[in-house]
């Protein structure tokens, strides 16, 4: 049985939990077929609903009032009891800044190996066995593991990896509420405070177009151009590491393997050099354009069309094409 | 007793030096250089920072070849009070989890109040330490960009995906850092003299006292099964012209992958 752990934040489930029904559904298909999925929390059984609906066969909703707030130590023991009890051959998590935390913690304690960040999971025709894949060496290596003998195989993924599956509200699947056994004492971290962050732009993880932009970009001042064009295409801006470095853009739009990883319909990569941190959090995009002044960017390698060139009057005279195109259409639909 | 800090640190290739190559899609490694890993810098100096303002002895931990003494010479450059390197030919291919055990014994006979470490950027997997704590049986802090001591307590500030949450815990506790939480000071031209001199403790099984089976390649749950580059992606259109032409490329791409509208 695989069971997948599905993140709630104030009562909504996170998509990458989702995406790992959805992968779980189709490696089952290898196994026995059952697709066990997670949740904890306070009061959430209305979740199961949506969960059955991208194709889990159980769902364990696991409520405690200890489980209102998420602490990895109230988290780690929940799930440990689920798993001590359920005995999955599989469970996998979503690389999220909480799973990254939980998935570790909950491995020492059950004994077993984690793998993490894993780009790709199969299962080996002939064991039976998880295929767990992940980029090493910032994505220049790809590495392949196995967890041969303890149980479960555990592995990280994370959010847009895989996609989300389609829904069908015709699915049901059995429904079962757990309670931990769980003390105030066990709980070693208090939370203390929680600060919303001030989020100006989308996640990236879920845009379809991505501007990016590196140190070949300049000044904070250039980003209002890159903005327009990703406006205009509908789509949101990133970076590299040096452009967040450099002060140009917030973390959360940083691209790479200290950022976000995407895979967007279409990446445009501007003064971007393409260091193979970068690479590994962007070369899965479905079609990318790369403008750069050096011919020999590692960048230029990979793009599917590379316009060598200095990218300011290139990005100009596109976004004024593509204003022209657009009040065209305004035109027409008037 | 004084304030005891316990830094985790490893050595590792720098990978933004590591490049591919095209042709063969492989790695080429060769005159890359080994380098403390970068934000084990920022563990680091989160211990020294404490150290100036409270007293502390801050020991570095690292476990790798003999060639890993390289990194605890730089801490003992950069202040650190004591270097520590676990290495013996059995430990070798453990995999996070025998790892982390190891570590986790290593630190129980030396003894701490507090840990710091974060992810290394050859493997990066940010799990070892989270690991270690759970072997200890002691809290976990990770992703901090604050931290204070008060009294027996540790307050961190730590960074999620959509919030900042301010966590206490007790002492003793392990807490992950990151970039945001300091900038490593330079080595000290003083200290770069005498951390030639100054003595490396060298921990090995005689002393830590593993089964063989328990550690190295064979006692890790998880085995690389094969390794692998990704085929050189073809190389695609290269257009060198113009901006204006530059930008009518772009453009009437764009139309024929259907990213924009036809008109």
């Amino acid at each position: 049985m695989i069971m997948v752990y599905c993140e709630q934040r104030n009562g909504e489930l996170l998509n990458v939990g989702l995406e790992l029904v959805g992968k779980a559904v189709e490696l089952s298909k290898d196994l026995d077929g059952e697709v066990m999925a997670v949740v904890c929390g306070n009061k959430i059984t209305h979740l199961s609903e949506k969960i059955s609906q991208y194709g889990a066969t159980r769902v364990i909703i696991v409520e405690h009032p200890l489980l209102e707030k998420y602490t990895v130590d109230a988290y780690t023991e929940a799930l440990y009891q689920v798993i001590s009890s359920e005995n999955p051959d599989i469970l996998l998590i979503g690389a999220t800044l909480t799973g990254r935390e939980l998935g570790p913690r909950l491995a020492a304690r059950l004994r077993t190996g984690l793998t993490a960040d894993c780009t790709n999971l199969e299962i080996d025709p002939e064991s039976k066995l998880l295929l767990m894949t992940r980029p090493a060496f910032g994505g220049s290596l790809m590495a392949t593991i196995i967890c041969p003998e303890r149980r479960p195989q555990m592995a990280t993924i994370r959010p847009g990896v895989f996609p989300l599956p389609k829904t069908d509200t015709q699915r049901k699947a059995e429904v079962y509420v757990f309670t931990p056994k769980l003390n105030e004492d066990d709980i070693k971290v208090k939370v203390q405070q929680i600060i919303a962050k001030v989020r100006r732009h989308k996640d990236i993880t879920a845009e379809k177009i991505i501007v990016a932009s590196g140190r070949g970009v300049g000044s904070k001042e250039d980003f209002e151009l890159l903005e327009e064009l990703a406006e205009l295409l509908g789509g949101g801006i990133a970076g590299s590491r040096a452009a967040v470095d450099e002060g140009w853009l917030p973390k959360e739009l940083q691209v790479g393997q200290t950022g976000k990883v995407v895979r967007p319909k279409l990446y445009i990569a501007i003064g971007i050099s393409g260091a193979i941190q970068h690479l590994a959090g962007m070369q899965e995009s479905e079609y990318i354009i790369a403008i750069n002044k050096d011919p020999e960017a590692p960048i230029m390698k990979i793009a599917d069309l590379a316009i060598v060139g200095d990218w300011k009057p290139i990005v100009k005279r596109l976004v004024q094409q593509l204003r022209q195109s657009m009040n065209v259409q305004d035109v027409k639909i008037s | 007793m004084s304030f005891r800090i316990i830094v985790f640190a490893k050595q590792v290739p720098d990978t933004t030096e590591v490049k591919v190559d095209q042709i063969k899609g492989t790695l080429i490694r060769d005159g890359v250089k080994s380098i403390m890993n970068p934000e084990d810098k920022n563990a680091l100096e989160t211990a020294l920072q404490l150290k100036d303002k409270y007293g502390a002895k801050v020991t570095v931990i690292t476990m790798g070849p003999p060639s890993a003494e390289a990194i605890l010479r730089e801490s003992y450059a950069m202040g650190a009070d004591e270097a520590v390197l676990i290495t013996d030919p059995i430990y070798a291919g453990a995999d996070t989890w025998v790892t982390s055990m190891i570590l986790a014994r290593a630190a129980q006979m030396i003894g701490f109040d507090l840990i710091t470490g974060r992810q290394a950027i050859d493997g990066d997997t940010a799990q070892v330490g989270i690991e270690i704590a759970e072997h200890l049986k002691i809290p976990v802090i990770a992703y901090a960009v604050d931290l204070k001591i008060e009294g027996e307590k540790v307050i961190v500030t730590r960074e999620l995906d959509s919030t900042y949450e301010v966590i206490s815990a007790k002492l003793p506790c392990l807490v992950t850092c990151t970039k945001e939480l300091n900038k490593p000071r330079y080595m000290r031209v003083g200290n770069i003299f005498g951390c030639f001199e100054k003595p490396i403790t060298i921990i090995n099984n005689s002393i830590l006292k593993f089964d063989k089976n328990e550690v190295g390649l064979v006692g890790s749950p998880t085995k690389v099964r094969r390794t692998f580059t990704k085929g050189p992606k073809e190389q695609g259109t290269i257009f060198n012209g113009s901006a204006d032409e530059a930008a009518e490329m772009i453009l009437s791409k764009l139309k024929a992958e259907k990213l924009i509208s036809q008109q």
